[in-house]
């Protein structure tokens, strides 16, 4: 019973990490129609810059801020220079830019920081937090993670539903062409919307890197399993993002508890092929869109 | 080259140029052939998937591992001939493909590009969690000779390549047999325009399911190849970086172009070994010098798609076309095109038109 407790709770932590990857994989998707594998790649980049910055300045929230400053930095720069272009070209066309981006960030953090595993600072104590004598499983940076994305996430949600900033982005996304015509300016809310993505990948990089590590090919299991989490929610809804990423999270944690942490990623794999099978369109997705 | 003895007549024309050069240069060249030859099936396959039936394949890798395996597998355990082994191999892996395949259909670009990332993640996890079976991180050994007959001198790394290179022109022969025939043309018409196919009489679920699992199989194929020449299975071998140098190879050589599988094959096994080399020599560390590649496989995949979408193979018919005209006309006229025009296009436009 202890042990399940545990499994859960520290299965929700890490299901609040796929969250941030699986909503800033719909953030880009609402607007663009276009999902940004190069997502995880960003992440890693940012963690990197975290731990170049933590290493100068001795201050772990120094390099925490500069991170997430580069997120929100390299997702505008990338969807400017190298998304923008391929809008007018075929979809395919901008996926394989995306997988380029992400395998040309993985070259270049191999060639600057090597292969080797990297460990990450964590911001609070990391030994198990107890009641009584009981070990919860979680420590008090865990509980400090799932405060970060679920505070993050509260705060894009209100800015999307009550600013006009947020107004105009979800008019974008709702209907590009409509949404110009009334003058808004798409292409620059596109931009700002590949920053907030950015911005949500380093959060995620920040808070995922202290438990696995950082190395060049660090974020790819968390970004299929942020994929994961995003299609289980439907890609089109950013609540379904993160129930995605918590029923995920904790599904998974069971798994590595109960029969080992190998077949985690294969589960995940299962549990994607069969959510695509019967609802291809997300446990959450309110209508069924036929793309013509 | 659009009828079969004329694609025959190539067909001989390579394996005997490869013959030649093969017997000619050194062991080392062998060795190169037989690394180019293991690329090109899964490199053909995924041309074919990408460029004809417009899904996207980052799982490949993974269909690789299952071919290189089951040869593995087969080879240690029952000894079997490596020709039965290659053929069981291509039929376990077209059957996986299948199984992904079936869901894949449902699937819209994004949904099975990432389906088939998480496949070529999670798969080499398999390994370590048997390793009873699969011998965990070291992999398997395969056992591959030379044929007695061919005498005891007869070097084994010349017999490797030129099994590699039969296979693989075999391959890419029946490849070419489907592109043109009534299959092809259909996946150009989902590829093209789902509805219109459909209104055509055209089964869109199953054109692409097929491609999908003649992707699977020629990515099997090529895993099959990678177990002999390289003596060994291991799951480090088949990585997502394996799936993307893939994507890169049909990419640079073309979409949707079999001599590009070619061109992109040569690329992706000539480039990093010589760019390795030469970083060494410099001085630089073995890291620097095997990520250099990696980076410029992400740089190559977003220059040529924003700049040169048709690749190297589209840059040579553009130099042909240059010298004799735009003479071929009727069935023989266009080059395959790379992405899908106008009907995909049209179909998102909504989505696009304000970023324009």
């Amino acid at each position: 019973m202890v042990e399940f407790l545990q499994f859960t709770l520290s299965g929700i932590v890490f299901g609040m990490i796929y969250a941030a990857v699986a909503l800033s994989l719909v953030l880009i998707w609402r607007g663009t129609r276009l999902l940004n594998y190069g997502q995880g790649g960003m992440a890693m980049f940012t963690t990197y810059v975290a731990i170049e910055v933590v290493y100068r300045t001795g201050s772990y929230w120094a390099g925490f801020a500069v991170a997430l400053a580069a997120g929100v930095v390299l997702g505008a720069i990338c969807q400017l220079i190298i998304i923008r272009p391929t809008m007018s070209k075929p979809p395919l066309n901008a996926v394989i830019v995306t997988i380029g981006l992400l395998i040309l960030l993985e070259g270049l953090a191999g060639i600057f920081y090597g292969g080797q595993y990297r460990s990450f600072p964590a911001a609070f104590s990391i030994t198990g937090l107890k009641v009584g004598t009981t070990p919860l499983g979680v420590s008090r940076f865990d509980v400090f993670v799932a405060a970060a994305v679920l505070a993050t996430t509260l705060v894009l949600g209100a800015a999307f539903k009550y600013t006009n900033a947020g107004l105009r982005m979800r008019a974008a996304a709702f209907n590009g062409t409509i949404a110009r015509l009334s003058g808004i300016r798409v292409a620059r809310v596109l931009t700002v919307g590949w920053a907030l993505a950015g911005l949500l990948g380093a959060l995620a990089g920040l808070l995922v890197s202290p438990s696995t590590f950082l190395y060049p090919n660090s974020m790819d299991t968390i970004f299929v399993f942020g994929f994961t989490a995003a299609v289980i929610g439907g890609l089109d809804s950013p609540v379904g993002a993160v129930a995605g990423g918590l029923l995920l999270g904790v599904a998974l944690s069971y798994v590595g508890g109960y029969l080992g942490s190998d077949l985690t990623s294969l589960v995940a794999l299962g549990i994607l092929v069969v959510v695509l099978m019967i609802r291809p369109g997300g446990l959450f997705s309110a209508v069924r869109v036929r793309q013509v | 080259m659009h009828t079969l003895p004329r694609r025959l007549g190539l067909a001989v024309v390579v394996a005997a140029v490869v013959a030649i050069a093969s017997i000619k240069l050194g062991t080392f060249r062998d060795y190169q052939i037989a690394g180019i030859a293991v690329e090109v099936p899964a490199v053909a396959g995924l041309t074919v998937l990408t460029g004809l039936s417009g899904q996207i394949s980052l799982g490949n890798g993974a269909f690789m591992a299952i071919g290189g395996y089951t040869t593995a597998l087969l080879l240690l355990h029952l000894s079997w001939p490596f020709i039965a082994a290659l053929v069981i191999s291509a039929a376990v892996t077209a059957a996986a493909g299948a199984i992904v395949g079936v869901a894949a259909a449902r699937l819209r670009g994004p949904y099975l590009a990432g389906a088939t990332l998480m496949l070529g993640v999670a798969l080499p996890s398999l390994a370590y969690a048997k390793p009873g079976i699969f011998g965990g991180d070291q992999g398997l050994n395969v056992l591959f000779t030379a044929p007695g007959f061919l005498g005891a001198t007869f070097p084994l790394t010349r017999w490797q390549a030129w099994v590699s290179a039969i296979v693989a022109i075999v391959t890419v022969v029946l490849l070419a047999n489907l592109y043109y025939s009534r299959i092809g043309r259909n996946w150009r018409a989902v590829r093209d325009d789902e509805v219109a196919a459909a209104l055509d009489g055209v089964n869109v679920a199953r054109a692409r399911v097929l491609a999908f699992v003649v992707s699977a199989t020629c990515a099997g194929i090529a895993g099959s190849l990678l177990a002999i020449v390289t003596g060994l299975v291991a799951p480090g071998a088949f990585t997502i970086t394996l799936s993307i140098a893939l994507l890169t190879a049909a990419v640079i050589g073309g979409l949707g172009s079999l001599p590009g599988a070619l061109w992109g094959s040569l690329v992706i096994v000539l480039v990093p070994t010589y760019v390795t080399d030469v970083a060494t020599s410099h001085g630089l560390s073995s890291s620097v010098g095997s990520n250099i590649p990696v980076a410029a496989y992400g740089a190559v995949l977003i220059l040529v798609m924003l700049v040169f979408p048709q690749g190297i193979q589209g840059g040579l018919r553009r130099l042909v076309t240059l010298f004799t005209g735009p003479a071929r006309t009727g069935r023989n006229a266009p080059a395959p095109h790379v992405m899908p025009p106008a009907g995909e296009a049209r179909a998102s436009q909504h989505e696009k038109e304000g970023t324009s």
